[in-house]
């Protein structure tokens, strides 16, 4: 049943295939994380607009599929680049998908943020008050790295659930690991055995990746 | 009624429970005490099953408890236990929280078991608060509705694990005044409390433990009047002086 | 670059009987929801089962239960979703296998797989919750119940369910929703849900902006109208006198 003709001759295109995959990962990563702050802070602010603003655009990427953004964002992200350099440069699916998952995972890392900022007590914040800080020195220097040491987990569970639904560019045709695994099966003609392969693979490093993040939090308790 | 014998009890390598035995007959009252961590609730928590021990026996009107023959849930249904934190159940009523285990494990009617559950709140003075929610209540009230729920199974015998030592002060002796009325009925009770008081009023003995071993087990005028060993005499002392 | 906008794209005719365009998102939300409410039933029952297991004393099933939340939350839903639509038909006896690919239609097929997909990928999120609820219950309520002489299943049934349940709500509400959104992934096995309805929209006018306005749009009402439904039935059920337990 699990018989590959040719696994060797495979594995180049599949270790291509998985470079996209983490290359996506990571950026949007970093760009969800670093956009999700923003958002959590403006959620927090006292400025109504900006409070509402944030809390808005939380709830609508929350609200609708991640494949709906993707889909969208496959036409939208050229068409609106298009519009706002002036230029026709045809801009590729990869950046269209990086740009849909940076906006989309931001609106699920502003609220773990959120929640991190919240759980520092108000008193931390009045102690930097008082030692003069400015506001954007208290969250810094104060709040957001105790923040974040307490939301690390969180953060790296919705980075493994990130990492699963990068899977999900199959749908716009970017030749990630999934997408390089199913081609393969299809020229093949052992599409079975690529699809579970490549399930195998995802499990063993979601698998390993949440087994490191459980034993993390452990030792952040203690 | 209750026979420990030779209890030990062990959680992993730490020994809770070390040779423990006594006797509760019919009609009894003893009153356990001792500091805490003294393993006086594991023992009592023995005694209907809901904690297992490696060695000895217990036995409650004849039935072995630690027999993995024994039908726990039926032996349960025939001793009545009342804990710290009251445990009534939050989501039900409070004639639910009566008729429960009535209707579900002594196959009573419905009604039946409504009427037992009201006749058991009337005698602990709490009748019109029936259709509350246990939340609704202030600690010695529920105390006093988790009593009347395990005597509503017709109970052979009553545990009792520290049934005040949750409640604020004032509330204390309303728990305590239906404990005594209970005692001076006659029913047979094993309770798991550091309230000297009533132990002086209905106890019939005293066992002082410490350390998970059984220290003492004396009359109750023994006990008070010259209790042997140091460890209860500080305890008492200590215990006393409040 | 110009785009052509036509709002009024929804209400032009798409050439089959009398139907318009709009038509396609109504029958897409119908299938959505079909799909979402059939799959919920089955994760609502297994993730229950699954959840309870984990909570009983006896390490082997509850090893069982852990084993299958690593499985299902650990390979991604779309790789599910093909495996189920790719590889297990061919494990099934045959007489199953060739209803499943001949005797029903393409669109049956793929509700039936998208389904059961759904539905054991769901349970093991339910089952995380079902088991949090329950292990946030203090241990004296399971004391209390089996000193009344209740057995096992009785005390599940008529004490920790019934209270674990009202405090996962929330976490529960959110699992629906969770699969409303996630059966978009169902458009790439041709179920002609939401998503797919949006594309092909999409394919038949060039009215891309348009189209994906209103499938997302509709997935944000049908959203925020359970959640506040949701949040109503939360009030409803909280028990009186519980503030700490019931609400947050």
């Amino acid at each position: 049943m699990l018989h590959f003709s040719d696994l060797q001759g495979s594995l180049p295109g599949l270790w291509e295939g998985m470079k996209v995959t983490l290359q996506m990962l990571i950026m949007a990563v970093v760009g969800g994380m670093f956009l999700g702050t923003l958002l959590a802070l403006a959620r927090l602010s006292h400025n109504k607009v900006l409070a509402a603003i944030g809390g808005a655009y939380v709830t609508y990427f929350r609200s609708i599929p991640l494949l709906m953004v993707i889909s969208w964002f496959y036409f939208a992200v050229p068409l609106i680049i298009g519009w706002v350099t002036g230029t026709n440069r045809p801009i590729g699916a990869f950046t269209s998908c990086l740009v849909a998952f940076t906006m989309f995972e931001a609106a699920y890392y502003a609220e773990i943020v959120r929640a991190g900022i919240q759980s520092i007590s108000r008193g931390q914040m009045n102690a930097a008050y008082a030692l003069g800080m400015t506001y954007g020195q208290t969250m810094r220097l104060v709040v957001l790295p105790q923040a974040f040491r307490k939301m690390t987990p969180l953060l790296l569970q919705q980075s493994i659930i990130l990492f699963q639904d990068t899977s999900l560019v199959y749908a716009v045709g970017v030749l990630d690991f999934f997408n390089v695994a199913y081609s393969k099966g299809n020229i093949t003609g052992e599409l079975q055995q690529y699809i579970l392969l490549a399930g195998a693979v995802y499990f063993v490093i979601s698998f390993s990746a949440s087994r490191l993040v459980k034993r993390l939090q452990k030792r952040m308790t203690v | 009624m209750i026979s420990i014998k030779n209890v030990s009890k062990w959680y992993g390598d730490f020994q809770v429970l070390t040779d423990c035995s006594t006797e509760v007959q019919k009609g009894e009252v003893v009153v356990v005490c001792g500091p805490s961590g003294s393993g006086k609730s594991t023992l009592i928590k023995c005694v209907n099953g809901l904690e297992s021990f490696q060695q000895g026996t217990i036995t409650v009107d004849g039935i072995s408890v630690g027999d993995p023959k024994t039908n726990l849930p039926k032996l349960r249904s025939r001793v009545g236990m009342v804990f710290q934190h009251f445990e009534l159940f939050p989501h039900l009523t409070i004639t639910e929280n009566l008729a429960l285990a009535q209707t579900k494990v002594l196959g009573r009617n419905k009604d039946a078991a409504i009427e037992k559950g009201l006749k058991l709140l009337d005698r602990v003075g709490l009748k019109a608060h029936a259709h509350k929610h246990p939340g609704q209540l202030s600690g010695g009230q529920q105390q006093r509705v988790a009593i009347a729920r395990a005597l509503a199974m017709d109970p052979i015998a009553m545990l009792f694990d520290e049934p005040t030592s949750a409640l604020d002060p004032e509330m204390i002796n309303e728990v305590l005044d239906v404990m005594v009325e209970l005692a001076k009925e006659g029913m047979t009770m094993m309770c798991v409390t550091h309230e000297m008081g009533f132990a002086r009023k209905v106890a019939n003995r005293v066992i002082f433990m410490d350390r998970g071993q059984i220290i003492e087990d004396a009359n109750k005028d023994e006990f008070f009047g010259s209790p042997r060993s140091e460890r209860a005499q500080a305890f008492l002392s200590k215990i006393l002086a409040h | 670059m110009h785009y052509h906008w036509d709002w009024g794209v929804f209400f032009k005719p798409t050439g089959v009987g009398s139907e318009i365009y709009l038509n396609w998102f109504v029958s897409g939300l119908m299938m959505t929801l079909g799909v979402a409410l059939s799959a919920w039933v089955i994760a609502l029952i297994l993730g229950t089962v699954l959840g309870v297991m984990r909570t009983v004393p006896g390490k082997i099933v509850s090893r069982i239960a852990g084993a299958y939340v690593d499985l299902f939350r650990n390979v991604p839903l779309l790789v599910q979703l093909f495996v189920w639509y790719y590889v297990i038909p061919d494990w099934l006896p045959d007489n199953l296998s060739n209803w499943l690919k001949q005797d029903i239609s393409p669109v049956t097929n793929a509700f039936i797989t998208v389904t059961v997909c759904l539905g054991l990928f769901t349970a093991a999120r339910v089952c995380e919750q079902v088991r949090t609820g329950i292990q946030a219950l203090p241990k004296g309520q399971t004391n209390a119940a089996l000193a009344l002489g209740l057995a096992l299943p009785q005390v599940y049934r008529q004490v920790l369910l019934p209270q674990a349940f009202r405090i996962i709500i929330p976490p529960l509400t959110s699992e629906f929703l969770n699969i409303i959104k996630n059966s978009s992934v169902a458009s790439l096995v041709a179920l002609p849900e939401l998503l797919a309805q949006t594309k092909q929209l999409v394919d038949f006018t060039a009215n891309q902006f348009e189209a994906y306005t209103l499938g997302t749009l509709i997935y944000f009402v049908v959203n925020m109208l359970l959640m506040f439904f949701m949040r109503w039935v939360e009030k409803r059920l909280r028990v009186p006198g519980l503030i700490a337990l019931g609400g947050k």
